[in-house]
This record gives structure tokens, C-alpha cells and sequence, in this order.
């Protein structure tokens, strides 16, 4: 290889990188290896070359052929991505029409901004415990009565929630004297250290796990209120356990797991927020429901998921669609809640067509807009699921 | 066993001469995957020929295909390798009738090849067995454990058995894994194989798919079949038809001895296109004329152009 195209290599992975992708020192040298085996004149088989060792994702590879149409074009195309960039805040008519991945090669480009970071003031020291009698009226107080203060401590007692789903019987098997299952392989090693008698049958007993869990929260205008402490009920639920996918929709649906992966909620928020298009808009909530049946339903509702819908039910579009698409959620998925924080009104009657629509296809309908709420949902989610006899129960 | 193909352009023929259309850039993948010796990753949608690839290469290379196809909870004992415990546990007694008592022989005597059955993956790289092609189909299948397992033999080809010892391939399998996406494959996975997505085929590459691999069908039939599916691919479906139900269909037309399409016997047969009964009730009847017409037309004017 010569030194000039490893080079460009090394470049135009950096780029990617800056541009969102993970491409580590690994893919580079496989990147290179690859070049070495194809045509280097032939364009096109370059670019498999390269995309084959540095893409892992389908996701990705729209964000790789932008990138790598401008960083192999010529050489000066770096400078004038970067001034694209610039320009990006000007109103272009060519901008809108460009696919949303260019947007993100030319930000790659352009001067690294500063990555989100937290707030440089030091919070001052979190009240260590809070006063029984006030972590009583925390428990109940309506989320969108809180103060600021008071969302604060509500924060700091959702982190300490933990979320124990009713566990899944697996087909793995580990050892464990007291177990269903003879393990020979086991008592055969054991012997062997007894000279070959057999003193002890060494057992074996199938492994739980908690089922996977997926999380689909409307963060449209009618929402926004609960949005914050409901964010971070779900940091908290995304860093609590593995298995978990996290979307959020008004009139889009986003999946933002990785991002609420991140240890740190502020710094998770903020990446939210930057992907996310919609906060406080319309909800559409059939279309949002259509998008995640067809585009994620068959890749995260695998293994008996359960799936928590977090949303008040007031549909822009009149339930255009709900029905349907909440029957092929429900069918997908091993069990349906819903939440919704409407119902803290005692003698809530489902009213509006976007409720009635989606009620006959839940499992459970919970209300979610006090701690205490979310604690019995907890309390709910570790008990097994009901078997399903096709009505809803409401549960507050 | 043949030689591996030294260019982009030797890979496409000796899948080609498989009857595997394939297109330039699942060729030259599956080339740098065999020039580097990486395990090749195959995501797509369920019927675009991701398993046949496998087949192909195997029959094409003259090498033993093993298959390991994946099932949630599988483990070593099904997929790499199981220890022989009834002809061991009557060799510790034989051996205790002769007298030995040295735990450290007896050990050594039981834990040998003779006693280890091999199951696809060391199977795979037995390097006493001829080279292989290891098709690791619809790993999403399988759980996050079994992954895990695979690790070692994906990086090195190679197989620790605790009792025994590491197992190393002579020559480095060709490893295939498949994945439909009904779950995410980790990353660890992934970094370790060259990724491809294989999509539905254009309709020059899926009319020269269906002439390889259904030659029984009317020239004209085979055309608009696939102006119908292309269409319907871009109809509003959850579930699109893959390449392997375009011939499934092509053929049943055929059987039913259709020389061209007619919306009635569309009607009959599109439970051989689609598997979702929400699908076929929201194509069936007008949408199925509509799509035929202009499917007959597309055809109809091709012809008149060449």
C-alpha cells in the first residue's frame, strides 16, 4: 500500500468518526488490508472495500456513501464541505433536498464543535436523604404541580427506582446443586478427582433473565409537561438493565437508546435533544405506531418483549390508523401497558376517539403522573403476566 | 478443492456459474472476504438469497458445507462440541478393573479426541476434515450467550475445549453468518466479520435470477412477474415479498399453466407472494388489477422497444 492512500484512509476515518460512525484503529487496518485485494482504480469497488471493513450497520452505510462521495472526490473537498457548513444557517434551497445524513458529513467536516458537555457550575451538594414527611407528599403530588425544587428530589428518588420485570424461564442451564437437571458432563470431572468413583451428581438449573423491554413515550405538546421527570425515568430504566430500547414520537418516532445509555442524564438529554425533531408538537400517535411496526416491531419484539406505552391518547390525526396498528402491537409483543397520566382524575371515562380506539388492545392501563404511580407500575411490571382473555383491566 | 478466485471479477463468475446472480457489490465483498480471510456478515430481509450464498460458495470451492442453524438456547453442547460421558464413564471402570488407579492417566485417558463429538463448529475446523464452509444461519435467532461463544472461532478459527485442549483450523473455514434482524447482532460480532446488507434485487438482476433458477417459466410470464413484485414493493405492505417467493410464485403460475398474468389468477395464488393475511386483504381484488395493467403494460412496451 502506498503511503499516501494509508493515509487517506486514516483521514477519511477520522471523518467518519466525526461524523458519527465508530471506526476504530481495527476497521482502519482492515480498511487498508482490503484495498490491497481490489482494483484501487476501479472507484466503486474502492468504495465496497472500504464500506465492508467500516460499516457494521445498515443504518450507517447512507451516512458512509455521503462521506466518502465528498472525501474521494478530490482533494479540496474537505474545505468545501466545511464551508457548506457554514453556509448551512443561510436558507439554501439545495439544503432541504439534500437527505438528512449530508447534513450530518458536512457537520463532520466542518470545525469540531464542542461536544455536549455538562453545565460548568458545580451543582450544589444533593440533600443526601429527604425528610420522611416530605418524601410522603413527593410520592403523590402530581408531576405537573412540582416546583423546581421539587422535580429535583422527585430526580433523585426516581434514580433509586429499579424496574424488576417478572422474569423469562430461558433454555440455559447452569450449575447449581439443588438443580432439576443432571449435569454429566459435571459429575465426570468430579469423579475423576475421586479416582473415578462417583460420590456426587453434579446438577444443573435453567437460567431466568428478566424479558426485554421497550419503551415507546409521546413527548408531543400535551405530554411536555410530564416529558422531564419522564425522561429521566427512562434514563433511569436504560441504565438499569440490558435488553431495553427506548423511542420516543409526536409526529416521528425516534429511537434514542444509545443515547439514553449514556451514564450521565444531562449529557444523555442533551444528545436527545439533538436528534430528536419533534418535542412538544402534534402526535400522530397511529402513524408513530405504523413506523414502529414496520421499521423496529420484528427487530426489538423478539424473545416475549414487553412493551410500555407511555402516551395521554389525544391523537391529532382523529385515530387515524390507531386501531390497526395498536392490534399488530399487540400481537407482536408478549405484553401491552399502557400509561397514561390522564388517569390520575378519579372517574376518567376513555373518552376521546384516540383512547377508545387503543383500549380494546392493551394488556394493562396504568396512570403514570406521581412517584407513587410509577412505583406500583414496578410493583406490576416484577408480578407474571396475566393470561391474556382479550379485555383490558384498569388497574390504578 | 479449487483455488479462491484472485479478482472481483472471477468471484462473480464463480458464483455466476453457480446460477447466483449476484450484483457487484455483494461480489466483491464476498471477494475481500475470502482474500482476508473474514468471516462475511449477510443482514437482510427474509428470501434475498443471504443462506444460498453459502451453498454456492461450498459447491463452487469444492469444499464440505457445514451448517449450523441457530435456535434460541443454543448451546456448546448442540453447536460446538459434546463429550462422549457413557464410553467414558465405562473407560474409568475397565480401567479401574485393570488396576489403574493414577488419577493423573485416567484424566488423560478419557479426555481424548476418540471421546469428543465434534458438532457443527469444531466440525467446521477439524483440521483432520477436509476445508470448510461454515454457514452460521440466523444468528438474531440465537441468544446473546451463544454469541459470546462464537467469538474465539471468528477472530481465530479456533476452539478452546477445556478438558482437552485448543483446536485450531489447518485451513480457515469460509464462515457465512446470516442474520434476518429479528434482533440486534452485538457489535462485538460485527467488528469482527465485513458487513453486507443484501437488498431485494433490481428487475434486470431478479428477471436474470428467476431465468437461473425457475428456467421452466414462459419468457413474457417471467417479465411481468417481476413488474408485478417490483411494484408491490413500493406498495404500502408490512411485509414485502422476498426473491425466493417471486420464484416460488413464478412457478406456481406456472403449474396453473398461466402464460401471462390475470388478476384472477393473481387473486388465487397471492398467498404464495404474501404471508400476512392484513397484506392480502388490502391488495387483493382492485390493487391487484391495478397492479397487473401496469405491470402488462411495462412489459408490453419493453417489448415494443426492443
Amino acid at each position: 500500500m502506498t503511503g499516501r492512500l494509508g493515509a487517506n484512509v486514516v483521514q477519511f476515518a477520522r471523518l467518519l468518526r466525526r461524523a458519527g460512525l465508530r471506526v476504530g484503529p481495527a476497521e482502519t487496518i482492515a480498511a487498508q488490508e482490503a484495498l490491497t485485494q481490489v482494483d484501487i482504480g476501479d472507484r466503486a469497488q474502492v468504495r465496497i472495500a472500504l464500506r465492508a471493513t467500516m460499516v457494521h450497520r445498515r443504518e450507517q452505510q447512507e451516512v458512509f456513501d455521503q462521506a466518502f462521495s465528498l472525501f474521494w472526490r478530490d482533494p479540496n473537498a474537505a474545505k468545501q464541505a466545511a464551508a457548506m457548513a457554514m453556509l448551512d444557517g443561510r436558507p439554501d434551497p439545495e439544503a432541504k433536498k439534500a437527505p438528512p445524513a449530508s447534513r450530518r458529513v458536512a457537520e463532520a467536516f466542518a470545525p469540531k464543535p464542542s461536544a455536549p458537555q455538562k453545565p460548568a457550575e458545580e451543582a450544589p451538594p444533593e440533600a443526601i436523604a429527604l425528610v420522611a414527611s416530605e418524601r410522603e407528599r413527593l410520592q403523590t403530588m402530581d408531576f405537573e404541580a412540582m416546583s423546581a425544587a421539587d422535580i429535583d428530589a422527585a430526580k433523585a428518588e426516581i434514580r433509586r427506582l429499579v424496574l424488576p420485570l417478572d422474569l423469562q424461564r430461558t433454555r440455559r442451564l447452569r450449575p447449581d446443586p439443588r438443580g432439576q437437571v443432571i449435569d454429566l458432563r459435571g459429575t465426570l470431572r468430579q469423579s475423576l478427582r475421586q479416582g473415578g468413583e462417583i460420590l456426587e451428581i453434579a446438577r444443573r438449573r435453567r437460567v431466568t433473565r428478566p424479558p426485554p423491554l421497550v419503551v415507546l413515550c409521546d413527548i408531543s405538546g400535551s405530554m411536555a409537561r410530564y416529558a422531564q421527570i419522564l425522561l429521566h425515568f427512562l434514563h433511569a430504566v436504560a441504565n438499569d438493565r440490558e435488553r431495553v430500547q427506548i423511542f420516543l414520537f409526536g409526529t416521528r418516532l425516534s429511537n434514542v437508546t444509545r443515547q439514553l445509555r449514556h451514564r450521565d442524564p444531562e449529557v444523555a438529554f442533551q444528545m436527545v435533544a439533538q436528534i430528536v425533531p419533534d418535542w412538544s408538537g402534534g402526535t400522530r400517535i397511529g402513524e408513530a405506531l405504523e413506523q414502529f411496526n414496520r421499521l423496529w416491531a420484528r427487530r426489538v419484539l423478539g424473545q416475549g418483549a414487553v412493551v410500555l406505552l407511555v402516551t395521554d391518547g389525544l391523537d391529532r390525526d382523529g385515530a387515524k390508523g390507531l386501531a390497526e396498528n395498536m392490534d399488530r402491537l399487540h400481537r407482536s409483543c408478549r405484553r401491552l401497558i399502557w400509561l397514561n397520566p390522564l388517569l390520575r382524575w378519579d372517574g376518567f371515562e376513555p373518552r376521546s376517539q384516540g383512547i377508545r380506539a387503543m383500549l380494546p388492545y392493551v394488556d394493562e392501563f396504568r396512570p403514570v403522573h406521581n412517584l407513587a404511580s410509577l412505583r406500583s407500575l414496578i410493583d406490576l411490571l416484577s408480578r407474571p403476566a396475566p393470561a391474556r382473555d382479550g379485555s383490558w383491566r384498569m388497574t390504578a | 478443492m479449487t483455488l479462491l478466485p484472485a479478482s472481483v471479477g472471477e468471484t462473480a463468475s464463480l458464483l455466476a456459474a453457480q446460477g447466483y446472480i449476484a450484483d457487484t457489490e455483494l461480489a466483491t465483498t464476498v471477494h475481500l472476504a475470502l482474500a482476508m480471510q473474514r468471516p462475511l456478515l449477510l443482514e437482510g430481509e427474509p428470501g434475498t438469497g443471504k443462506t444460498e450464498i453459502a451453498k454456492v460458495l461450498a459447491a463452487g470451492l469444492g469444499r464440505r458445507l457445514v451448517r449450523l442453524q441457530c435456535y434460541d438456547g443454543l448451546d456448546l453442547a448442540a453447536a460446538a462440541y459434546e463429550w462422549d460421558h457413557a464410553r467414558q464413564l465405562v473407560a474409568i471402570r475397565i480401567a479401574e478393573a485393570a488396576g489403574e488407579t493414577d488419577r493423573g492417566i485416567l484424566g488423560r485417558d478419557i479426555y481424548t479426541r476418540e471421546y469428543l463429538q465434534p458438532r457443527p463448529l469444531l466440525s467446521a475446523i477439524d483440521p483432520d476434515l477436509p476445508p470448510s464452509v461454515l454457514l452460521i444461519d440466523e444468528l438474531d435467532r440465537a441468544d446473546e450467550p451463544f454469541e459470546a461463544f462464537l467469538l474465539e472461532l471468528l477472530a481465530d478459527y479456533q476452539i478452546t475445549v477445556p478438558e482437552y485442549g485448543t483446536i485450531k483450523a489447518a485451513v480457515p473455514p469460509i464462515v457465512v453468518v446470516t442474520s434476518n434482524r429479528t434482533r440486534e447482532v452485538h457489535d462485538a460480532i460485527r467488528r469482527r466479520c465485513l458487513y453486507h446488507w443484501v437488498d431485494y434485487p433490481n428487475a434486470a438482476r431478479e428477471r436474470a435470477i428467476l431465468a437461473s433458477k425457475a428456467p421452466g417459466v414462459p419468457a413474457k410470464l417471467s417479465a411481468e412477474v417481476v413488474a408485478f413484485v417490483q411494484r408491490l414493493r413500493s406498495a404500502d405492505l408490512f411485509k414485502f415479498p422476498g426473491v425466493a417467493e417471486t420464484i416460488d410464485w413464478a412457478g406456481a403460475l406456472t403449474y396453473l399453466d398461466q402464460h401471462e398474468l390475470s388478476p384472477g389468477a393473481v387473486d388465487e395464488t397471492l398467498g404464495v407472494l404474501l404471508k400476512y393475511q392484513d397484506d392480502i386483504a388490502k391488495i387483493k381484488g382492485d390493487e391487484v388489477a391495478r397492479l397487473v395493467g401496469e405491470a402488462r403494460a411495462e412489459v408490453r412496451q419493453a417489448a415494443d422497444a426492443a
